[in-house]
């Protein structure tokens, strides 16, 4: 039974694994043949991004129990700190590829210590104190990136948080963040196969993480968290790791998001709480603690209001009500009284045709 | 010196429309324990319907205050019957998600009839401004009214829920529904009356808020609603005197951190000093420390 | 040495003195009791030696160590495991999990291994769930090593905790009220089962129980709280018989 058990959670795993790169073919496919409308291949990489957040955002919510509405801030820190960095060696690296590995990196890691660093105040808040700390930690984040300016010449870098000109840069010195105007020629790196490629990573990381050691401490401290420390497992410690793996995820996203934009600028609209409430519902939608349905979810909801786009103004009427018509349909007692006649009707006609 | 008074008024004016908003806020949350992201947005249907009526239709602005208030507080109960109701036992997250929803179709309602370009929305207060220190200092009509409604809202609701038989049921279903239940409180109707309270309380602040800052769009709603859930947290989250002092100096904060620090960075200020205040206080200035039983 | 000497242990919340001038000395092997009426300060000096709170006055050692004031999970590295009066597992992860979640600390490897599935992952999970269905064994729930532990009744909830406990290889194990809610025959096996986990794991035991049959079967000394301060302590069968827990038990 437990050997059966094992296999269970490896074939659902690869089940996973191998949905992602069905549909990766199909769509390389239907691009090859020139049947996808542009729209829709401009929302490829943008797809990726979506799903990468829905799944490390999962790792906070759904298996730390940890409801974060701040996860867009992360995002902006990867995005901004992974551009400028393939801003400043564009020139030097022009092997793309290695430039936008680098890049990812880079932005990973400075999104993971921000989760670090929001994460050790933050993590001793609870529920709502917590969710509404995280949004304000994301609401500081998108602000103050969008007062920095940065400025390279020959004696180096040069920061501001009032305008160009008090950078005091020399004539042949470049802007690379300008405020609000953010950043400007970031090289187009970003592709669908990279996306494909950093989603699998994303699923790679968080399963394992999940079916570990670590995993259990942190689902354990999500159940009970006094039990949890009773049989002697550091909350502070796992909580931590589940905070800043996710930022960092989140960061790895805005460095894709980042290298698939000309100009990159923080707007409430991309960094702000918005966006995080955004991949919340895919989160929750998808199921929580569901990795797999969170891929689905940030899918069809992020190509849900494109399609909805014959409708013109009523699209996000209408994505609005299917929103509240599905939490309804799957948390109220009648929705889920509903659900089992269905179930029922359905079992019933199976066992008449046997 | 004058200057800094005259930011100190504006501070307090910002900060009384914030309190109104989060005294609504605070009801709600008290009662129904969820972060009512929609109620943002009941604060800009408040506006708009006063710019239809008033602006619009040209109706004197007392009747399209009262129509507005009348309008929010059905919206508040309906929201709360068709979308709330039927998650009481759901999770947290559901309910969110659907405060979501709520948001959604509320902006995107108001987006269908009114479209996305901003609406100049004509003040509604008609008293004079008062010129104190010879003219140095003008405190706006629309300053003078808001303070005082504020005022008046924070005391009136204080007396409601102390000495009403409607406002203590409140205060027992927010301590414990079930057993509020059993001792023969109407759960329902005390909820749908919360709910009723906080959205017109919305309304008002709606109206104050854009006779202050005359632009409305159908986002207008949604910044000052999490605010004003911010002010009602650095209060103490269900404490009444609680989210008034939370709104004024989240006011005061954010007009002086935009005046003296940076207008771009205002926003940032407000939240940092949230994060303080809850690192320091994990309950807000005033609210109760309750210690989980092992 | 004793093995758990707890020496003048108190606490007070505001003004009310929860446990004031408590001592207890356990030897190594030992099975005993802790006893009073509801309210007596029973939990509360659990909460004291596991450190969820920490004592105003007095000192606790363990096996000639003082872990007086320590945190909660260091205090179960020293060797304190507990179950809960109000059971406390680990809801949505199999019983299996639960009790691999108590082997956290013995059977380590880094969170890095995990995610990479180095040979160490798969080498250390293997001894993992080898030493999870051992401890399962022995309270019968094997069987039931892959369900959700919420799906247990309420008897196998109990004992999947002390399993749980047990895992973490503690020198003095805690029993918070171990049969509540348990009807006679289970109580009947539950006696059985924690005699057989001293035995076979030596283990010492302090239990708290409002059940006397369980109390006088099994535990070989007692100690009686009333209002926060021991009314009787020694062996069991003096200790019951002793008026003064009598009156305290029946009212005076």
């Amino acid at each position: 039974m437990k050997v059966r058990n094992f296999s269970k959670t490896t074939r659902s795993n690869l089940i996973t694994y191998g949905m992602v790169i069905v549909a990766y073919i199909i769509v390389e496919i239907f691009l090859r043949a020139g049947m996808v409308s542009s729209l829709i291949e401009g929302l490829l990489v943008p797809l990726c991004v979506y799903v990468i957040l829905a799944v490390s955002l999962n790792l906070t919510v759904g298996i730390s129990g940890e409801l974060s509405l701040g996860h867009a801030g992360f995002m902006c820190v990867g995005a901004f700190a992974g551009a400028t960095f393939s801003k400043c060696v564009e020139e030097v690296i022009t092997f793309g590829p290695l430039r936008f590995l680098l890049a990812l990196l880079i932005g990973t890691l400075c999104a993971a210590l921000f989760g670090i660093l929001v994460g050790i105040p933050v993590l001793r808040l609870k529920g709502d104190y917590l969710a509404i700390v995280t949004l304000a930690f994301g609401e500081i984040i998108k602000n103050v990136v969008n007062v920095i300016y940065l400025g390279r010449d020959s004696r180096g870098f040069h920061v501001s948080i009032k305008d160009t000109i008090s950078l005091g840069l020399e004539d042949e010195g470049e802007v690379i963040i300008k405020g609000a105007q953010g950043i400007t020629g970031t090289p187009n790196d970003s592709t669908f196969l990279w996306g494909i490629i950093l989603i699998l990573i994303t699923l790679f990381i968080v399963i394992n993480l999940i079916n570990s050691r670590t995993g259990r401490a942190i689902m354990a401290i999500r159940d009970n968290r006094i039990a949890a420390e009773s049989v002697g497992v550091s909350v502070t410690k796992y909580k931590l790791l589940a905070f800043s793996v996710s930022a960092a995820l989140a960061g790895t996203a805005g460095v894709l998001y980042a290298h698939n934009l000309s100009t990159l600028t923080a707007l409430p609209k991309n960094f702000g709480y918005n966006m995080s409430i955004t991949i919340l519902v895919f989160v929750v939608l998808g199921g929580i603690g569901n990795i797999r349905g969170s891929v689905i979810a940030a899918v069809v909801l992020t190509l849900l209001p494109e399609l909805l786009r014959g409708l013109n103004d009523y699209r996000m009427l209408i994505y609005a009500i299917i929103l509240i018509a599905t939490m309804i349909f799957t948390s109220s007692p009648g929705g889920q009284e509903i659900q089992e006649r269905i179930k029922l009707f359905f079992e019933r006609r199976k066992t008449k045709e046997a | 010196m004058i200057g800094f008074v005259s930011y100190l008024v504006n501070g307090i004016s910002l900060g009384s429309v914030y309190a109104i908003i989060a005294l609504g806020y605070t009801m709600v949350y008290g009662i129904a324990k969820m972060l009512n992201f929609a109620h943002g947005d009941v604060i800009m249907v408040g506006a708009f319907v006063v710019f239809s009526t008033v602006t619009g239709m040209g109706l004197p602005p007392v009747i399209g205050i009262l129509i507005s208030v009348v309008v929010c507080t059905v919206l508040g109960v309906v929201i709360e019957r068709v979308a709330y109701k039927p998650l009481r036992q759901a999770s947290k997250l559901a309910v969110l998600i659907t405060a979501i929803g709520v948001s959604y179709f509320l902006q995107n309602m108001a987006l269908l009839i009114y479209g996305a370009n901003t609406k100049s929305f004509t003040s509604v207060v008609t008293v004079p401004a008062i010129t104190l220190a010879d003219g140095a200092l003008v405190i706006s009509g629309e300053t003078i009214v808001t303070v005082i409604a504020c005022v008046i809202i924070m005391i009136a609701l204080s007396l409601f829920i102390k000495y009403s038989k409607s406002g203590r049921a409140m205060l027992a279903v927010s301590e414990d529904s079930g057993a509020a239940q059993l001792m023969g409180v109407n759960v329902n109707s005390t909820i749908a009356l919360t709910f009723a309270i906080g959205s017109a309380l919305a309304a008002i602040a709606g109206v104050l808020l854009c006779s202050s800052y005359p632009s409305l769009t159908p986002y207008t709603g949604s910044m000052p609603g999490i605010k004003a859930f911010v002010a009602a947290v650095f209060g103490g989250i269900g404490s009444i005197p609680g989210a008034f002092i939370g709104g004024i100096l989240l006011g005061i904060i954010e007009i002086l951190g935009r005046a003296y620090i940076s207008t771009q960075l205002s926003d940032a200020i407000v939240f940092a000093v949230l994060i303080i205040v809850l690192l320091v206080k994990p309950t807000g200035l005033l609210g109760k420390q309750i210690q989980e039983k092992v | 040495m004793a093995l758990l000497e707890v020496k003048n242990l108190g606490i007070s919340f505001g003004g009310l003195r929860a446990v004031d001038d408590f001592n207890l000395t356990i030897e190594q092997g030992e099975l005993y009791g802790l006893i009073g009426p509801n309210g007596a300060g029973k939990t509360t000096i659990f909460n004291l030696l596991t450190g969820v709170y920490k004592p105003t006055d007095g000192y606790i050692m363990l096996d000639g160590e003082n872990i007086t004031g320590k945190k909660t999970i260091e205090i179960n590295r020293h060797g304190i495991a507990r179950t809960f009066q109000n059971i406390r597992l680990f809801n949505e992860l199999t019983v299996l999990d639960n009790v691999k979640v108590g082997l956290h600390n013995h059977h380590p490897y880094s969170t890095l291994t995990g995610i990479l599935r180095l040979p160490k992952y798969y080498k250390v999970e293997k001894e993992m769930n080898e030493r999870a269905m051992e401890l399962l064994k022995v309270f019968d729930l094997d069987k039931e090593a892959n369900y959700k532990a919420s799906n247990l009744p309420y008897g196998q909830q109990r004992k999947l905790e002390i399993a749980r406990a047990l895992a973490t290889e503690p020198k003095l194990l805690l029993l918070d009220e171990p049969a509540a809610g348990m009807n006679p025959n289970e109580t009947q096996e539950l006696m059985k089962t924690i005699r057989f986990v001293r035995d076979k794991f030596h283990m010492t035991i302090l239990l708290i129980e409002h059940d006397m049959k369980l109390v006088s079967g099994i535990c070989e000394k007692l100690t009686v709280l009333n209002f926060g301060q021991i009314l009787a302590e020694g062996e069991t069968g003096t200790v019951l018989n002793d008026p003064k827990v009598i009156a305290a038990y029946l009212g005076e």
